[in-house]
């Protein structure tokens, strides 16, 4: 706590007419169904995205080739309430098992009622990703990231 | 204390500064250059390329008679930025995929 991170932290917040199991096990169980699928890190286009159900579990995505890219592990499973994954895909967007170079995301299941949720979301550490030159050099030139924004690039422009 | 991260949303928010965002990532461009890979005038660039410089995600020198706009080499805002944006579309999916499932949990137990 003495240093004060690189780069601050990601919050964000949204609050579902749902009670708080029923929030929980949509985000868990059936990430798949909402996770917005041009966000993968995989060559091939994205056939399903993976949350295991349990600490220690993977977090990944499936591609419709049938290639598996990890994005990280789940470091809490503590349902209906909270859950914490390693974001471990690196500037170069790939996955990077090194476990100090790991960000982390949290997310808290709060409930307001019997039928109202409020989600909270942390992504954290980010310094981590950026502890080699990979994130400055991706950025900066041809990569993984650009691959991966080309592909955005292109779902945004067949919005228009 | 989300203000760091609203600045964020609100520059990778709209569509054109997007675009610009990402073709900025692919290579450095003029203004021209961008004006000619887009469906927007050259003023029009101008003004995008002036709000991303000043929320720090790009960086701009002269090169001869030209300016020349990269992504803020640093890497740290536009890292940020992205993953704010990607953030906030997953979380718009999950709430409506939330208040769209079934009430009874039971029912959609495999």
């Amino acid at each position: 706590m003495s240093t004060a991170p690189t780069i601050p932290a990601i919050n964000g917040k949204v609050t579902v007419g749902v009670p708080v199991d029923q929030a929980f096990r949509v985000f868990t169980d059936s990430f798949n169904t909402w996770w917005p699928p041009e966000y993968h890190i995989g060559q091939a286009d994205i056939a399903e995205a993976i949350l295991q159900p349990r600490e220690g579990g993977r977090w990944y995505e499936r591609g419709v080739d049938g290639s598996e890219c990890d994005w990280g592990r789940v470091l809490a499973w503590e349902p209906p309430h909270r859950l914490v994954v390693t974001w471990q895909i690196n500037g170069e967007w790939q996955y990077d098992p090194v476990p100090e170079h790991a960000s982390e995301v949290e997310v808290r299941f709060t409930a307001d009622g019997p039928d109202r949720t409020t989600v909270e979301l942390e992504h954290r550490h980010l310094d981590r990703l950026v502890g080699g030159q990979a994130m400055r050099e991706a950025i900066g030139g041809a990569g993984g990231w650009t691959s991966v924004l080309e592909r955005y690039a292109a779902a945004v422009a067949s919005e228009e | 204390m989300n203000a760091y991260g609203d600045a964020g949303l609100g520059l990778l928010g709209d569509p054109t500064r997007r675009a610009i965002f990402e073709l900025l990532a692919r290579r450095p461009c003029s203004v021209g250059e961008l004006a000619q890979q887009l469906p927007i005038s050259r003023p029009a660039v101008s003004q995008h390329l002036r709000v991303l410089k000043d929320g720090g995600l790009v960086v701009s020198r002269p090169e001869g008679t030209r300016r020349v706009y990269r992504l803020n080499p640093d890497g740290v805002g536009a890292l940020r930025a992205y993953l704010d944006r990607i953030w906030d579309d997953a979380l718009t999916a999950f709430q409506k995929a939330a208040e769209a499932a079934p009430v009874d949990p039971e029912q959609e137990q495999r």
